[in-house]
């Protein structure tokens, strides 16, 4: 018997927000000592998205959303909105923009220009529990499919919905999973890459975490189809809280026959195991991946043959991302109409993104394709921080390129960024402001990728450790023009013949900042200058006198005694002492220390 | 837990469930009951109780919020009924064995039972 | 200085995974964990039990990085490094980092006290610059912050 309560308590605990767990504890005892535990029940839930503010607590049926909450917050909280019905003002979201108080969840502008088809039940349902999921109608997708349609109709829906893979590369899903029915096999096998190791990037995390059984409900739909019985989920171990849902969920799941031997009584029978990655990004490339399941090193083998071909154990595979999954059952249940109604021409469907960086809201967002790179950063993420200005946004990971402000009005598809030198990538949106250099900021991502060279094959490997060398000695000052014709030189090698993806795409980087910001390069070879001030061998520390009180705090810390002044007058910087730590910036509350 | 045999007994299981998650749904019915320290002496708690079990019994939709005192504390338990944007109308004195006739007149059949009502509006 | 160690529980967690090569990653894995490294001694061990060549158990225990080969401090400290940790000011947190401990990523000090590590992104972004100390977070660091968390551990 399902218990009904007259308010439910809604605390994010997703692994984003570490004190949720104390709120929880402090909640329930709170509950008890008001003799309210059989009125409101506490619901544990995944991401909301909206990190920024969190922990983040929503009350039903009014649905108050308080931000940053803390357990001392909890007694008041039970007081005034439990039992009083009266809001704490305190505690609820105040719009920067507006600088108003917002009291509902769904009213606050971080959400509302988006559009949630596969967040949909992330921060409303406990994923602990299949019946929440099946309330909100998961698993009825899985009987249409098995009850009311062939697994050619199926194949057929997700092609005419227009549905593209959402682990980077976009390649048609209907397509790949025809190809896989197609090809001949003994035994066939279903994989779901939740490998995410796009540093900013935790959509995959936050769906696991949030709604698995959206996942485990598309890779069944997905087995149906291209007539599999076996699947792997493979999950990277950073991810611990995500792991765990998932082995609930399939425990639940297997308890009510959604997946295992004869599903909902029908003749089909489907398998799930999860695998735990240990640790390398190269692992998220699909041949590395399968390479890792069989218990090798990750290593990527060239492609052809695909997966679809010869993949697990050498036997046909289909491997889709873990937001490609959680699509499946939403499009068979809506239809095909419905799904490709949203989105541009080529791009149907929605994106879901990792807004990180100096952004305001950082978060989870899922927003219609097509939608403008102006919205997302202004109206959703509420732009940059302090007053900055915008100047440019990495998206696609470390193996991606940038936007900067002349895309602001670029609707978001996948055609329409690569067009730009971007990437649509698996969703990580890296927001970055005037005060970043964009050749560190390059020379930082291709560390990143070098690093994760697995060192099989030598353009990747070598040809990524010249570049870096080239970057290092520009950001030093020791940089010649002629350096710029060689990392485009470098570039066209490694993408020519590298053996997989990650040595192939490791210059976008640098080729996409050099695209846009030529003129920083220059700026950092010709005159010896870093515009955004941040490329130590180029800066040079000054105290501005209008600004300086005297108050003696820089010279103080001074590592090395290259401050002098009296008291109450501005002090000046020793420049042959300077060792230009920064210090002095980091400690000036006047704001007095520049770089030129 | 069983298994579910079927696409029938998938959507028996989701009816069940679904009532589970309503608190969360807004819906076009709002109750208020009162829920000050007069209120509770009054008998508060038993009152939203029983308007819990009997929209549960009757499968009504409908969001039951608790408020702090309004005031009109000899009135208590008091209990307001809002239904799709129109002016709420206060009930007083309402104890556990008025909650069934008051579901059915004024939820089910729409009319209000004019000698309970203590204020309009 | 290898420690003396104690075989029977590698033998124990080898024989509940079996033998099937499948396995090898999740039994280095937890080898790994209840040792806190993964010893000469116990590959070898493994090396035997898989049936496969020692080679080819250490390329694959040095493959990833969640795998290590030699003993660690005995407090892990995962900075993260990420770009968007990267772009809101972790590199002068993990210079301040590297200065209090006198050791550079990837080292050990010479009490064995601490060992910096890199950790992949692990989605808190919003709350960066992380790290991870043993199995505490620590979100929102300042350069400043490091001398008094340290001292909890110490
Ligand atoms: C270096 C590298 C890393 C990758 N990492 C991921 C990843 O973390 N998650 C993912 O889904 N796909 C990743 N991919 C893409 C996969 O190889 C593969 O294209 C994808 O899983 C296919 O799923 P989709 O068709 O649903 O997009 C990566 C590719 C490369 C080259
Ligand atoms: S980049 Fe540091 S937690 Fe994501």
């Amino acid at each position: 018997m399902h218990r009904i309560y007259r308010s439910h308590i809604l605390i994010c605990t997703g692994s984003g927000c570490p004190g949720a767990p104390i709120i929880v504890e402090a909640l329930k005892e709170e509950l008890i000592k008001r003799e309210l535990e059989n009125e409101v029940r506490i619901v544990q839930i995944g991401c909301p998205g909206f990190c920024s503010q969190g922990p983040l607590m929503i009350i039903y049926p009014e649905g108050i959303l308080y931000c940053e909450v803390s357990p001392d917050d909890v007694p008041e909280i039970v007081e005034e909105t439990i039992i009083k019905g009266r809001t704490v003002e305190r505690l609820l979201y105040e719009d920067p923009i507006a600088a108003q108080l917002v009291t509902h969840y769904s009213e606050i502008p971080f959400y509302k220009k988006q559009k949630r088809v596969i967040l949909k039940n992330c921060g409303l349902i406990d994923p602990e529990n299949i019946d929440e999921y099946i309330a909100e109608g998961g698993y009825e997708a899985l009987g249409k499919a098995l009850f009311e349609m062939s697994p050619e109709n199926v194949i057929e829906e997700i092609k005419k919905s227009g549905l593209r893979g959402r682990g980077g590369a976009g390649f048609p899903t209907g397509l790949k999973w025809e190809f896989t029915k197609n090809a001949r096999g003994e035994k066939k096998y279903i994989i779901c890459n939740g490998d995410e190791g796009d540093p900013g990037a935790f959509m995959d995390r936050s769906i696991l975490e949030a709604d698995p059984h959206s996942v485990i409900e598309g890779m069944v739909i997905a087995g149906y189809a291209i007539g599999v019985n076996e699947g792997f989920i493979y999950c990277r171990a950073e991810y611990a809280l995500a792991i765990r849902h998932l082995k609930i969920a399939i425990s639940q799941a297997m308890d009510y026959g959604l997946i295992g031997e004869n599903i909902l009584g029908s003749d089909f029978s489907f398998r799930i195991t999860i695998k735990e990655g240990a640790g390398a990004f190269v692992c998220g490339e699909e041949t590395a991946l399968m390479a890792s399941i069989e218990g090798r090193r990750g290593e990527p083998r060239t492609r052809p043959p695909y997966p679809a071909v010869k993949g697990l154990w050498g036997m046909p595979t289909n491997i889709n991302n873990v937001k490609t999954y959680a699509n499946v059952p939403r499009i068979i249940l809506n239809g095909w109409e419905w799904f490709s109604s949203i989105g541009t021409e080529t791009s149907k469907g929605t994106m879901v993104f990792a807004l990180t960086g100096q952004i305001n809201n950082i978060g989870l967002i899922e927003v219609p394709m097509g939608i403008t790179l102006g919205e997302i950063i202004y109206d959703i993420g509420g732009g940059i921080p302090r007053g900055k200005k915008f100047k440019a946004v990495q998206t696609g990971g470390p193996l991606g390129g940038c936007l900067s402000t002349e895309s602001l009005n670029t609707p978001i598809d996948y055609e329409s960024l690569k067009e730009t030198g971007a990437v649509m990538g698996s969703g990580g949106m890296i927001v970055v402001d005037e005060d970043t250099c964009m050749v560190e900021f390059a020379e930082y991502f291709l560390k990143f990728s070098t690093d994760e060279s697995c060192g099989k094959c030598v353009p990747c490997r070598v040809g990524g450790k010249k570049m870096l060398e080239i970057l290092n000695n520009i950001t030093e000052g020791k940089g010649k023009l002629e350096d710029l014709d060689e990392i485009e030189n470098l570039a066209k090698f490694m993408e020519q013949a590298s053996l997989c993806a990650l040595g192939q795409l490791t210059p976008g980087p640098v080729m996409s900042t050099l695209k846009l910001f030529r003129d920083e390069y220059v700026a950092h070879i010709v005159d010896k200058r870093c515009p955004a001030g941040q490329c130590i061998s180029l800066i040079t520390f000054y105290i501005d006198e209008e600004k300086c009180k005297g108050c003696g705090l820089c010279l103080k810390n001074c590592p090395v005694n290259a401050i002098s002044g009296e008291k109450k007058k501005p002090h000046k910087i020793d420049i042959e002492l300077c060792t230009k730590c920064g210090t002095c910036r980091d400690v000036c509350k006047f704001d007095a220390v520049y770089t030129k | 837990m069983p298994k579910i045999k079927s696409l029938e007994e998938l959507r028996k299981l989701r009816e069940e469930t679904i009532k589970s998650m309503r608190v969360r749904k807004s819906t076009s019915t709002k109750i208020t009951v009162g829920m000050g320290t007069c209120g509770i002496a009054a008998g508060a708690r038993e009152v939203m109780h029983a308007i819990l079990d009997e929209l549960e019994k009757r499968k009504i939709d409908a969001n039951v919020i608790t408020v702090g005192c309004i005031g009109l504390c000899a009135e208590e338990p008091l209990v307001t009924i809002e239904r799709g944007g129109q002016p709420g109308i206060t009930y007083g004195k309402i104890n556990v064995e008025k909650v069934p006739k008051l579901i059915e007149e004024h939820l089910i059949k729409g009319d209000i039972i004019d000698e309970w009502v203590i204020s309009r509006g | 200085m290898e420690r003396k160690i104690n075989l029977e529980k590698a033998n124990e967690i080898m024989k509940k995974h079996g033998n099937n090569p499948e396995k090898l990653i999740e039994v280095l894995s937890e080898l790994n964990s209840e040792y806190g490294y993964l010893p000469k001694k116990v590959l070898k061990q493994v090396s035997k039990f898989f049936d496969l060549p020692l080679s080819r158990i250490y390329g694959t225990s040095s493959f990833y990085t969640m795998l290590v080969t030699e003993p660690l401090g005995e407090n892990i400290i995962r900075f993260c490094e990420n770009a968007p940790c990267h772009v809101v000011g972790a590199p002068e947190v993990l210079e301040s980092l590297e200065k209090e401990l006198g050791i550079k990523i990837g080292e050990t000090t010479k009490d064995k006290k601490f060992t910096i590590l890199t950790t992949s992104c692990i989605g808190i972004c919003g709350v960066g610059p992380v790290m991870i100390i043993n199995n505490d977070v620590y979100g929102n660091l300042k350069p400043e912050d490091i001398p008094r968390i340290l001292a909890n551990y110490k």
